[in-house]
This record gives C-alpha cells, sequence and structure tokens, in this order.
C-alpha cells in the first residue's frame, strides 16, 4: 500500500507529476491515491518533505541464496548460426561475473553443434554447457525449457541472463515460473549492487517513456531477458581456455508437446539491419511510397540497410521488420540518418546508441535533434537526392 | 470449445510525453484503454468461437475501472467478463501476476484455448502469457500471426521468428499469445454495446479464486522494482546550415569522414 502521511503533506503536486500512471491526485489540499497505483516508488523519491511511503510487507527468502553462485549466458543458436546476442551476453556476463568473482557459463543447446562451443569459449565463457541432440534440432519452449531448467536446477547459478528475442521471449518465462523465480524483461543495463551483490536490472518499460531499475531479493536464480544490440562483446580471443561440457538429459525431457511443423526463414534484407554499420531510415515526412523509395536510394548508394519509423511502416511503404524502436528492432550502426522522423522517444530508445546520428527534417523544433550529432533543417526532398547523387558520384570515382 | 481471452486495462501511451525540458513526463488526462495487442486477441477468440461454436470469456486482473474495458470487449463480441479485483493484488509482478490469473481461469472452470496479447503496453515484459500456461501445466505458443486450423481437439498455427515463422500445432487446451498482423480487429456492433450496458460481471477477490497469499500483489513478487527515472538523451548538437548545397557539400564532407 501507499501510504500517504495527510499531516505531513502540503499538496504541492509533485507527486501527481511524476506518476507515470495518473494514479495521485492533489485533492482538497492532499494527495489521494488510486487503485491504479502500481507500487512503482517513483513518487515516494519525489515527494520533498517524505509525505509518501510504501508498506512492504517483507516476503520470506525461500532457501539460502549463498548457495547459488556462477553467471549462465543462454547461447541463442538456431538454422545453423549463434545469435550475435550471445556474444554480447557473454561480454556484459564476463564483468558481472568477474566482478562477483565467479565463473562464467554458456548453454548451448540445438543439433549440429560442432564448432560453436569453442567461439563461446573464444568470446569469454569459462564453461560451455552443450546439449547437442537431434530432438533439439528445432526450438520448442518445452524442450529448451526443461532442459534449461534442469541445468539450472542442478547447478545453481545466481544469474542468468538471455537475449530478449522471439525466442528469448518466449521461453525463459516459463523457465522463470517453474524455478519460481522473478524475471526482469528486455534489460539495457545490468550491474551488480556494491551492498549486497545484487543484479541491478534496468529496463525501458511504458513504451520506453521511462526506465525502472529491477531485483530480485528473495530468489535465485536472477534471471533477466536482455536487448539485442546494446551490450558489448568481447574482443574474441581463440587462445582463452575453457571447458566444454557435454549434458545428455533425459529423452523424455527433450519430447515438446508443441509440434514444429515447418520453420520458414524468411527472405533476409540484403544487408541485415541490426548488423549494418550504416542504416538510413525514413519516417512520416516521405509523404508516400514514390517518397519512401528515396531513403532505398540513399542506403543502396551507402551500402546500408534500410530502416524506419513506425509511422512509416504503419503507412504501408516499407514492411515491418525494418521498423526501429521500442515494438521494432534496436539498432547502434557506426552511422544512423534519419529523414523526415519526428524522433519521438519509441523511436530514439532504438537508435540512440548509434555512433554517429545524422538528422534531416523541416522542423527545427523536432527531437531527433537532441540526439542528433549532425543536424539540418530543411526539407527532405531536396536535400537527399541531392547528397544521394553527391555520394554515387564519389563511388565512380 | 470454451475461450478465455485476458485483457489488460491500460494507460493510453499516445497520451505520454516526455517533456525535453524538464525531462518528466508529460500527461494531460491520461486515459485508460484496452491494451491495443489485446483487442487483437480478442478478436482472434471471437472469429474461432464463430467459426468453430463456444463461448468466449473475457478475463482481468486490475482495479474496478478495469470493469469498463470488460465491458468494450463484450461489445466487441466476448460472451462473459470476469474481474479479479482486490487491493492485495496491488504491485503485482509478472509471477504475482500469472499466480492470480492461472487461479482465476480454474475457478471459472478452466478453457480450452486462452488468448493474450503479445504483450501489455504499459509493463511490456511479454511474460504473463507463459507464465499463465507454465502454471496451469498446458502448451504454449507466443506471437502467433495466424491460426491456421483449429479441429479435432488440436490447434495449427504459424508464430513469428526473428529470422521468419514457423508452423506449429499442440493439442488443446493450449494457451497463445498474438501479435497485431493476426487480424483486424472489428468495431463494436449496435447489439454488442446494449449487451455491454446490461451484462453483469462476475467480480471475484482473492478468497474467491482460492489466491495463496504469499503469491499475491506486492508481497507475493519475486521482483521489486527500486527505481524508475526518465531516459536521458543525450545532447551533443552540431547544426548544419547554409543553403541546399552548401548543407549537401557539408553532409558529403562528414560521411567521407566516417565511411
Ligand atoms: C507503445 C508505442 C510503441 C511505439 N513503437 C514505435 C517504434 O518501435 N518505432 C517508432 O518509430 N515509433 C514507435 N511508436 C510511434 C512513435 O510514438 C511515433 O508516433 C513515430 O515514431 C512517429 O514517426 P515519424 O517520426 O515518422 O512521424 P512524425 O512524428 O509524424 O514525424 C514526421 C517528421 O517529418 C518531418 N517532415 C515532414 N515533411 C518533411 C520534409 N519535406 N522534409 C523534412 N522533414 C519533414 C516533420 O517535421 C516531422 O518531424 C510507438 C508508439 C507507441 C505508443
Ligand atoms: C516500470 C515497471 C516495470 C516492470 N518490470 C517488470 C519486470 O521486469 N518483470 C516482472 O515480472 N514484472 C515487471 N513489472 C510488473 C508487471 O508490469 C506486472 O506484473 C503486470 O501485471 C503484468 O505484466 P505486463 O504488463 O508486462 O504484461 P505482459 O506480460 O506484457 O502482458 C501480456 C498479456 O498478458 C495478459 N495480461 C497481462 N496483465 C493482465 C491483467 N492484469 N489482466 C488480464 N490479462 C493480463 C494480456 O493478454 C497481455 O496482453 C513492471 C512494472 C512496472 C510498473
Ligand atoms: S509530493 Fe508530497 S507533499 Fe507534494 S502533494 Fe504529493 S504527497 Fe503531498
Ligand atoms: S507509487 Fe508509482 S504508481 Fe503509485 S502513485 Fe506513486 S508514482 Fe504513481
Amino acid at each position: 500500500m501507499l501510504r500517504i502521511d495527510i499531516e505531513a503533506c502540503i499538496g504541492c503536486g509533485v507527486c501527481e507529476q511524476t506518476c507515470t500512471f495518473g494514479a495521485i491526485k492533489v485533492e482538497e489540499g492532499h494527495a489521494v491515491v488510486g487503485d491504479n497505483c502500481t507500487l512503482c516508488g517513483n513518487c515516494v523519491d519525489a515527494c520533498e518533505v517524505g509525505a509518501l511511503s510504501i508498506e512492504r510487507e517483507e516476503r520470506a527468502t525461500k532457501g539460502n541464496l549463498a548457495d547459488w553462485s556462477g553467471v549462465w549466458v543462454y547461447a541463442e543458436y538456431r538454422h545453423g548460426r549463434t545469435a550475435p546476442v550471445a556474444f554480447e551476453l557473454l561480454g556484459v556476463g564476463r564483468k558481472l561475473a568477474d566482478e562477483r568473482s565467479v565463473k562464467l557459463a554458456a548453454v548451448l543447446l540445438g543439433s549440429n553443434l560442432a564448432g560453436q562451443a569453442e567461439e563461446l569459449i573464444a568470446a569469454g565463457a569459462d564453461v560451455v554447457y552443450r546439449v547437442d541432440d537431434p530432438s533439439l534440432a528445432h526450438f520448442t519452449d518445452d524442450a529448451y525449457g526443461n532442459v534449461l531448467t534442469d541445468l539450472i536446477r542442478e547447478h545453481k547459478p545466481e544469474i542468468v541472463l538471455a537475449g530478449a528475442t522471439a525466442i528469448g521471449r518466449s521461453f525463459i518465462p516459463r523457465v522463470a515460473t517453474s524455478l519460481a523465480t522473478g524475471l526482469t524483461a528486455d534489460c539495457t543495463d545490468l550491474a551488480i549492487r556494491a551492498e549486497d551483490g545484487a543484479l541491478l536490472q534496468t529496463r525501458p518499460a511504458f513504451g520506453g517513456n521511462i526506465m525502472a531499475t529491477i531485483v530480485c531479493p528473495h530468489t535465485r536464480p536472477q534471471i533477466a531477458t536482455v536487448r539485442p544490440m546494446v551490450m558489448k562483446p568481447l574482443a574474441r580471443d581463440a587462445a582463452r581456455q575453457g571447458a566444454i561440457i557435454d549434458v545428455k538429459p533425459a529423452a523424455a525431457r527433450m519430447k515438446s508437446r508443441v509440434r514444429v511443423i515447418e520453420s520458414v526463414m524468411e527472405e533476409q534484407d540484403q544487408v541485415n539491419l541490426c548488423e549494418a554499420d550504416v542504416v538510413v531510415a525514413g519516417g512520416r515526412g516521405l509523404d508516400d511510397a514514390k517518397g519512401f523509395a528515396q531513403i532505398r536510394e540513399l542506403a543502396d548508394v551507402l551500402g546500408g540497410a534500410v530502416a524506419a519509423s513506425r509511422a512509416a511502416v504503419d503507412s504501408g511503404w516499407i514492411g515491418y521488420p525494418h521498423q526501429v524502436g521500442q515494438t521494432g528492432k534496436t539498432v547502434a550502426p557506426k552511422l544512423y540518418i534519419a529523414c523526415g522522423i519526428s524522433g519521438a522517444i519509441q523511436h530514439l530508445v532504438g537508435m540512440q546508441s548509434s555512433e554517429t546520428i545524422i538528422a534531416i527534417n523541416k522542423d527545427p523544433n523536432a527531437p531527433i535533434f537532441d540526439v542528433a550529432t549532425y543536424g539540418v533543417v530543411g526539407d527532405l526532398f531536396e536535400i537527399v537526392p541531392k547528397l544521394t547523387e553527391r555520394m554515387r558520384g564519389r563511388n565512380a570515382r | 470449445m470454451k475461450i478465455v481471452v485476458c485483457v489488460k486495462q491500460v494507460p493510453d501511451a499516445k497520451d505520454v510525453r516526455l517533456d525535453p525540458n524538464t525531462n518528466t513526463l508529460a500527461r494531460d488526462g491520461v486515459q485508460s484503454i484496452m491494451n491495443p495487442y489485446d483487442r487483437h486477441a480478442l478478436e482472434e477468440g471471437v472469429r474461432l468461437k464463430e467459426q468453430y461454436g463456444g463461448t468466449v470469456t473475457v478475463l482481468s486482473m486490475g482495479p474496478p475501472q478495469a470493469g469498463e474495458t470488460l465491458r468494450e470487449a463484450v461489445a466487441c463480441g466476448a460472451d462473459e467478463a470476469v474481474l479479479v479485483s482486490d487491493r492485495a493484488f496491488a504491485g503485482a509482478d509478472t509471477w504475482a501476476t500469472t499466480h492470480t490469473l492461472s487461479q482465476a481461469i480454474k475457478k471459472i472452470g478452466g478453457a480450452d484455448l486462452i488468448l493474450c496479447g503479445k504483450q501489455a503496453i504499459d509493463g511490456d515484459t511479454a511474460q504473463v502469457g507463459p507464465g499463465i500456461a507454465e502454471r496451469l501445466g498446458i502448451p504454449y505458443a507466443t506471437y502467433v500471426k495466424k491460426v491456421v486450423t483449429c479441429e479435432n481437439g488440436a490447434i495449427r498455427l504459424q508464430r513469428m521468428m526473428d529470422d521468419g515463422y514457423d508452423t506449429v500445432e499442440m493439442d488443446l487446451p493450449a494457451l497463445m499469445t498474438v501479435v497485431k498482423e493476426i487480424n483486424e480487429p472489428r468495431i463494436p456492433s449496435l447489439k454488442g454495446k446494449m449487451k455491454a450496458k446490461s451484462i453483469a460481471i462476475t467480480t471475484l477477490n482473492a478468497a474467491d479464486i482460492g489466491a495463496d497469499p504469499d503469491q499475491i500483489g506486492l508481497k507475493g513478487s519475486t521482483t521489486q522494482v527500486v527505481r524508475v527515472f526518465t531516459p536521458q538523451v543525450r545532447g551533443e548538437r552540431a547544426m548544419l546550415t547554409g543553403t541546399v548545397d552548401e548543407v549537401v557539400a557539408q553532409l558529403v564532407e562528414k560521411l567521407e569522414s566516417l565511411l
């Protein structure tokens, strides 16, 4: 319950302004909280006179948390390839493991995995638990969930990280639920709290409008899914040493109630958006599909990938796989060129860690300029074609 | 076929904007709406009912106001509405939420098919659907973009993956979470609106659903929010100015040094 000390409250309204959920209001001179309060605690910190507090009945800690040790990364593997996010997780996992003075392990599940575990070691893992079995050839929530859950039960890692991909966001909730522990979704920052070694998990919520830092105080492991393209992988080091442990789970644990009939790889773009060094993005400012073609041309000339705001995707000028932002992809290329994109926070969260951002927009107050390294106020229909021509000329030289 | 659709009432994110000057959230009278993905889950449930027969029950955990969202769902084709509401549920994380919702589903006699949205636009975790399935011990599929068939006690569907899609099949009872591509939700019919006005919403509290007091609300949650803040955007900016040709020349220069 959110407690309001009516005596102390001065009715200043600060809490009302801070509450993302519209759950607290000043009425008749003091704050009143509504039923839709999520107990997020934002207003408690904001109230300058300390009139607000959250009453917590502490939950009992089950078992001894100190029995759990080590950092684990689920290394996603599909269609012959370890997902790039696995290496990113090993990067941040290495840091967390060193800070906790524990080992970093990767869990690799699939079929025909030759050569993959070695790469995980070169990327930072001390140990790789490998389950190479034909019944794991296709991803299923059941089989992958059972195998990972069993491994966690047996080895008791304190932290488990997985990519916030279609696969990670699908089966990790099952793992967390069966282990009766907490799961933080879609994290963009992970750190160890100095006092007690707890994992501080920071994530965007509310469509990217707010960030929340979350802990898992009473249960282990602490599990988080992490956004792809946010963490940095270590440089590959083939000389690194590590152990590969082959695990043979019982056949019954690799059975799935969900039967995969077919697994279709859809035509990927020539340049994979998430891995491209240069991304050219267009928004509603392109006016129509014909206008949007200019984005493709510039991208072609620069050897980059094409991206779009949701407004452009919703208008049908380009497919959803190209959408960047909160409900699309997160990209962090060397260069991101935003044309006719206003820079709504939901778009910014998907691209603001790009190294260099160029924004072209006719509105000098467009929020995209707040994140732009170089901003150009002007009509994209004049600027973009000229820029494409000049760069094409340069390529020809 | 008994179909249960889980719907969440959420604040309309469109109304929420970050004020770049104060870096606080500017909210002018935030409206509560049905979570947009849940609209698609509801529509799919109603279509499946129309095609294969059965009933659609909408279920929500939330404060009494969430009843409005349930009425809206009835206007869009649901037959029955159940609200689980209790002060003790406040502050629930997904672990506590899935306990509450799965207990409620058991209480109303279970379901052959449970539909959820891909994610809620406020919490954004996408964890509730899989969590309910696990607690009920039934199979599930996430990110469903198409139901192919639902016959002979099994459902066949297409689920999106990062590199394409999988066609999968599972026996009922089962749960699925849907993406927006799955359908175009209908607008409420006049008949539906009339029904929504008069329908009696079944309201259940923690005791009614036999909730475990250690698994609900803030106290029963496994995760704890320790801080909420607004994202910082980088401030550095250089504006390139001049005529179109001058600006383009500067851009070419920048690009050449970067590429
Ligand atoms: C829950 C939620 C999730 C969302 N997820 C995403 C997401 O993942 N990705 C995303 O992008 N959005 C997302 N959005 C939508 C987001 O809030 C914005 O609505 C969207 O990004 C706006 O797209 P835009 O910038 O293309 O369009 P607008 O905001 O309409 O901006 C168009 C811009 O083009 C400029 N312009 C117009 N004509 C010209 C011209 N001739 N020359 C130069 N400039 C011109 C205008 O000045 C304007 O700034 C989400 C919203 C919500 C609520
Ligand atoms: C800032 C913030 C961050 C949070 N981060 C986390 C976190 O990382 N981990 C965590 O465990 N909890 C977290 N929570 C708590 C979480 O938002 C709540 O548990 C919430 O009740 C359900 O999660 P969701 O909104 O993410 O739903 P999702 O899992 O995204 O919802 C998916 C679907 O489940 C159904 N559904 C969800 N909630 C309900 C409901 N109340 N009634 C009916 N159907 C429903 C709907 O069909 C919905 O489309 C956070 C809360 C806040 C305020
Ligand atoms: S911020 Fe504190 S003092 Fe101000 S209205 Fe809210 S509760 Fe009262
Ligand atoms: S605790 Fe969070 S949701 Fe509740 S009133 Fe305060 S700011 Fe709003």
